[in-house]
């Protein structure tokens, strides 16, 4: 039988939130790894292998076994790597509140942030709407704190974080994050003074450079 | 807030050990399988706690404050301090007992990312697979019956040959986090077949997941904790009367939800 591989390799999409999520993790344990970039259009053999149910990025792969979905592989990183930062709390109660809002973002902000790239002009003061009240739901959550988890970086700001290159967009589309939530804006500037943040996040031009092309492609043609 | 009102096969606080001097109130709904993950874990954690029962037609304001963001069963209040969303308070229950010697999650950080891995296929594909198949007649049926197999077959080759092959249970020889989490709704698949008329888990075709189920409703702590069979196809038949828009109007007792079945807007189905 085949010795596994030993080390850890992220498959991964230059784009993707939650592929950032990893590389954030990763950056702040100091874990060293292979970055193995994914043609979604063509999938490699080890990415369907690693992650049939699903097929999609990030996978992790650390000592041959995989691990999926974002948030997983977060907690899982926290879990195996100790280096300096704890990505989730000890205290039980607060890392059930860590995990809420890390979830909370899961479910509301991608989803309603990709159906506003998505869609027609028609559509999007209503989706507009819905979107900030998203965001200030997240921003009372944080309220006057440093970070998602108070003084310590955590599993929520890790799981917002690449969102942020986004709200240049989202100004193009008529929301300005910086009118509307400028806690959170403020929040999304003090993360990027982190080393593992800037590093992982795409500058918002290259997104929304992006956007354009996805958008004239699919929604105005 | 509305009477407590304790069906017969729900927990009695009576028979308990108190393994803590914690507080511990569950706000739930008799029907919801989301409810009876939790119900089952403080059951095999031997943990006392006061059960509140919602009408989720008409919830209370200490639910509402207790979870504003979804307004959802279950919550745990612990101590307190409310945690929402039970695959959450699953984890927290272990996290906040660690001497109880009865863990759920597993111990390697791997088989712990597995199992999550399968929580979120079990609430986030398969759920609403179930939820389409009962919502619908017809054609549409057996279109939604055909991609419920296809997910079925996903966990049929996890327990085949995945991280959990072997076991009698997904954490061994015992039950535990994704036994709980799955085997809480898989006993709905049967109620469905027979309201639905429908036929959802061939033995033959789903030999490992035939037996997983068959294993798990077994155990003392679910037989338990379940609502009897005849208590589960009423709801369902009420429900499903008012999913295919049969007029009828009442489910066959309060609140609407049918928990671990979500289909989109299904009304008062519920968390």
């Amino acid at each position: 039988m085949a010795v596994p591989e030993k080390g850890v390799k992220l498959l991964d999409f230059w784009m993707s939130p939650f592929g950032q999520r990893c590389r954030i993790a990763l950056a702040e344990k100091e874990v060293e790894y292979e970055y193995k970039e994914e043609d979604l259009s063509k999938k490699s053999d080890l990415l369907l292998k690693s992650n049939p149910v699903h097929k999609k990025i990030p996978v992790l792969i650390h000592d041959g076994k995989s691990i999926c979905e974002s948030l997983i592989i977060v907690e899982y990183i926290d879990e195996v790597f100790p280096g300096k930062t704890n990505i989730l709390p000890s205290d039980p109660y607060a890392r059930s509140h860590a995990r809420f809002w890390a979830d909370f973002v899961d479910k509301k902000v991608y989803d309603c942030g990709s159906k506003l790239f998505k869609s027609k002009s028609e559509a999007l003061e209503e989706l507009n709407k819905e979107f900030i009240c998203i965001l200030k739901t997240l921003e009372t959550e944080l309220g006057e704190k440093k970070y998602f988890g108070d003084d310590a970086f955590g599993l929520v700001d890790i799981a917002f974080a690449p969102f942020t290159s986004w709200f240049y967009t989202f100004e193009a589309l008529g929301l300005s994050v910086e009118k509307e939530c400028p806690k959170l804006a403020a929040w999304g500037n003090r993360i990027m003074e982190r080393e593992s943040v800037a590093k992982s996040l795409h500058e918002p031009t290259k997104i929304y450079d992006l956007f354009c092309e996805l958008r004239k492609k699919f929604v105005d043609a | 807030m509305k009477a407590v009102k304790q069906k017969p096969s729900s927990v009695s606080p009576m028979e308990k050990e108190n393994s803590s001097s914690s507080s511990l109130k569950l706000f739930g709904s008799w029907a919801s399988s989301y409810t009876h993950r939790i119900q089952l874990a403080l059951k095999l954690k031997n943990l006392t706690f006061d059960y509140i029962e919602e009408d989720l037609s008409h919830k209370s304001p200490a639910l509402l404050l207790h979870n504003p963001i979804y307004q959802k069963v279950p919550v745990l209040v612990a101590d307190g301090r409310p945690i929402p969303e039970s695959l959450l308070i699953l984890h927290f229950l272990d996290e906040y007992f660690p001497h109880n010697p009865r863990q759920l999650l597993p111990k390697s950080p791997h088989d712990r990312a597995a199992a999550r891995f399968w929580a979120h296929f079990t609430d986030d594909r398969l759920g609403p697979a179930v939820a389409a198949v009962f919502a619908s007649s017809g054609d549409a049926q057996v279109a939604a019956v055909d991609r419920f197999r296809s997910e079925l077959r996903l966990v049929e080759a996890e327990l085949t040959d995945g991280v959990f092959a072997g076991s009698r249970f997904f954490s061994g020889d015992q039950i535990g986090f994704l036994d709980i989490v799955l085997g809480c709704g898989s006993y709905w698949l049967a109620v469905f077949e027979e309201v639905a008329e429908v036929k959802l888990v061939d033995a033959v075709e789903f030999p490992r997941f035939h037996a997983w189920l068959r294993d798990f409703e077994e155990q003392d702590e679910v037989k338990a904790i379940i609502p009897s069979f005849n208590e589960l196809l009423g709801y369902a038949r009420g429900l499903r009367k008012i999913l295919l828009g049969g007029g009828g109007g009442e489910a066959d007792n309060d609140g609407g939800a049918v928990a671990g079945v979500e289909a989109g807007d299904m009304g008062n189905l519920q968390k």
